[in-house]
């Protein structure tokens, strides 16, 4: 077992004729990703990496089978590919697409909550289930089988607990990036409930960062609802606060937001946050200790 | 974007909100001109992005025209300092003259995003004038927030709901629903993150008036909007920022010593709380972005080292898609067109870390090699207090 993905995922990759489409289906063809078709308005019958590519992804979903989608369309025309994966009937659409004006990401997520697709990001790495399946941009190489679900909005610095966890012997079960936006799909709590019904997941590590209060929320849920042991760390303790750090979601206004809030709130809540970057992995592992199932975390 | 309070009023004649008769004046004589076609009695207000103004005394009320020529002498050319400007101020190059208000009463009207509930919201507090985070903080209670969904747009009941909450008497819920149904227009069809009216003010005869304005837009809906272009004021935006921008980078100036090179937002971020954490200053945030050239390396170096109080650089990259040999042989690049005058702190790991290592270890260059994360951090800290990190 696993979330939202596995290997019998079926990926249609929006936007494939992009350079930026090209070169990440022949990695997650490579990663052994079933990529079944491409989509490129206006390319109907090319072929990219021996992938299909159609006009819509409606004829690619009717004739590939295809169940989820990924995104690597530029930013002003990427909400229109969410809108039109939700109406082919994708049941789940990664969309690694950074810079989508906010009030079209407003009308695409209410329009989304109506229907049964699942929508990861906008502005995310995509997520992997170690082994099995990756749809986004996640190096494969780092990852290894596991028994640790990962959640976070961040890429790279997903990358860096992913490999402590690595290095400290353990694996994960499925790593999620939920995205750097400040309105985005998915958030800290849709995983965290999925990861406390997955059987394999034993453990979370949550990477959050200052803006918004997802965390916040996750703290509540996490006190209220998870039996599983959860580590956390939180990024940009020292931002300046009304400056944005880069993700458009990553600003403290008004005094809330803040790392230390977040921080405080998560702690209060029974996890295990890391106070430096470098202790994502260490903090995992005390969490998992603490609930005595730190053994069953490693790997071989 | 932000623009400056005269531009957002010009915004908001366009969408019929009454504002005040304004003459924007760049000289104190301008200014006294202003003033006496205004009718002698005006507002005089330093133009600059920052808020928190009428603190720093950058509003000032003249009851003549001279004094309006002294107020603007006092203003003009010279920094403001401001709560949001940061210590060393804003350079007031303009100053709007506006002309005096009698007020009855005093409120606070917004729109601005709802993150959660993913939709337009209306924000009006009886309690005008204050600057709303404070409001927030100390009465949430005075606050209402009225969400507008985007499928039906304003409706006019949204109006008399935030009538309501500004307590407003019968004659001006009319007018105040017109004001609001202009607010919302010009937010969602200029892509606006917030558009602010604080004061929202009551005339004593009965008129409502927004007397000042402020209007920021997403820079990710901007594309659409070329006629904001011209909007922009170069002057108010920090050069080294700027320029990071053009290319690709993302950069916020933070005033310390270590200068940092990251590839990604959350990564970025958290080397900067790493370098607090061992007792060192960051001297920026710098995320060189998921493609990394040799031109933006470059450029990033140069951003970096052209600020005089650096003393030490850290180079983090941990290679996903982007290969570590690549940006390696990008750092070789980049240190022979810049000369790089501080020691170079370069960790490299991920995706062919190993190779990138061997293409900086071969270069000659005089760079301070770093496997962890810690390890780093712990070189850069201790190159930036002048010591041997070696």
């Amino acid at each position: 077992m696993s979330i939202l993905i596995g290997k019998n995922t079926r990926v249609v990759v929006q936007g494939i004729t992009g350079s930026q489409g090209t070169f990440h289906t022949a990695a997650m063809l490579e990663y052994g990703t079933k990529v079944v078709a491409g989509v490129t308005p206006g390319r109907d019958g090319a072929s990219v990496s021996g992938v299909p590519v159609y006009d819509t992804v409606r004829e690619a979903a009717e004739k590939t089978g295809a169940d989820a989608s990924v995104i690597y369309v530029p930013p002003r025309f990427a909400a229109d590919s969410i809108l039109e994966a939700a109406d082919a009937g994708i049941r789940l659409c990664v969309c690694i697409t950074e810079g989508i004006p906010i009030q079209d990401m407003a009308r695409v997520r209410r329009y989304v909550g109506g229907t049964s697709m699942r929508l990861i990001g906008p502005n995310c790495p995509g997520l992997i289930t170690p082994d099995e399946c990756k749809i986004g941009i996640l190096p494969g190489s780092i990852c290894r089988r596991g028994r640790v679900g990962v959640i976070s909005r961040s890429g790279t610095l997903t990358y860096e607990a992913i490999s402590q966890i690595t290095a400290l012997g353990a694996g994960q079960s499925t790593a999620v990036g939920i995205g750097g936006d400040p309105i985005r799909g998915t958030g800290f709590i849709d995983l965290l409930e999925m990861f406390e019904r997955d059987p394999e997941t034993l453990a979370v590590a949550l990477i959050g960062e200052i803006g918004g209060s997802g965390e916040e929320e996750a703290a509540g849920f996490i006190k209220t609802r998870m039996t599983k042991p959860v580590a956390a760390f939180i990024s940009g303790a020292c931002a300046p606060a009304g400056r944005r750090m880069g993700h458009a979601g990553a600003i403290v206004s008004g005094g809330r937001g803040t790392a230390k809030g977040k921080k405080d709130a998560l702690r209060a809540a029974g996890v295990i946050v890391a106070e430096t970057p470098d202790a994502i992995g260490e903090a995992l592992r005390a969490a998992a200790e603490k609930a005595g199932v730190w053994q069953d975390c490693l790997v071989g | 974007m932000k623009i400056h309070e005269y531009q957002a009023k010009e915004l908001f004649a366009e969408y019929g909100i009454p504002t005040p008769a304004q003459i924007l004046a760049r000289t104190p004589e301008e200014a006294e001109a202003a003033a006496r076609s205004l009718g002698g009695g005006c507002v005089v207000k330093a133009q600059i992005h920052a808020g928190g103004r009428g603190k720093a005394g950058g509003v000032k009320l003249a009851k003549t025209p001279e004094e309006a020529r002294a107020a603007a002498a006092a203003m003009l050319g010279k920094p403001l300092v401001t709560k949001q400007s940061g210590p060393a101020g804003s350079l007031v190059r303009k100053v709007l003259v506006t002309a005096c208000a009698d007020i009855e009463k005093e409120f606070y009207l917004s729109l601005t995003m709802d993150m959660e509930r993913a939709c337009p919201v209306i924000v009006a507090s009886a309690a005008g004038g204050t600057e709303i985070e404070e409001l927030a903080k100390t009465d949430p209670g005075a606050i209402a927030r009225i969400p507008v969904a985007p499928e039906t747009g304003f409706r006019p009941y949204h109006g008399y709901e935030a009538a309501r909450a500004l307590g407003l008497p019968e004659a001006q819920k009319k007018p105040l629903t017109a004001i609001l149904s202009g607010l919302y227009r010009l937010f969602t069809e200029k892509d606006c993150s917030l558009a602010e009216i604080n004061p929202l003010v009551l005339t004593k005869d009965g008129r409502l008036l927004a007397l000042d304005a402020k209007v920021n837009f997403d820079d990710n809906g901007l594309f659409r909007h070329p006629e904001l272009a011209e909007l922009r004021d170069p002057g108010e935006e920090d050069p080294d920022e700027a320029r990071a921008k053009e290319h690709g980078l993302s950069y916020v100036s933070l005033g310390g010593d270590i200068g940092c090179l990251v590839n990604g937002a959350g990564l970025a971020m958290a080397t900067l709380d790493m370098i607090k954490a061992l007792g060192g200053e960051p001297a920026n945030f710098l995320d060189v972005g998921g493609s990394a050239t040799a031109g933006k390396v470059t450029a990033a170096f140069e951003i970096i080292l052209s600020s005089p109080s650096v003393k030490a650089i850290l180079v983090n990259i941990f290679g996903g898609i982007m290969k570590c040999d690549i940006i390696a042989e990008g750092i070789v690049e980049a240190a022979k067109a810049v000369s790089i005058r501080v020691p170079l702190v370069v960790r490299l790991q991920g995706t062919h870390a190993q190779a990138g290592r061997q293409i900086l270890a071969g270069s000659g260059l005089a760079i301070i090699p770093a496997d962890g994360f810690r390890e780093a951090v712990e070189k850069a800290v201790a190159a930036s207090k002048g010591a041997c990190a070696e």
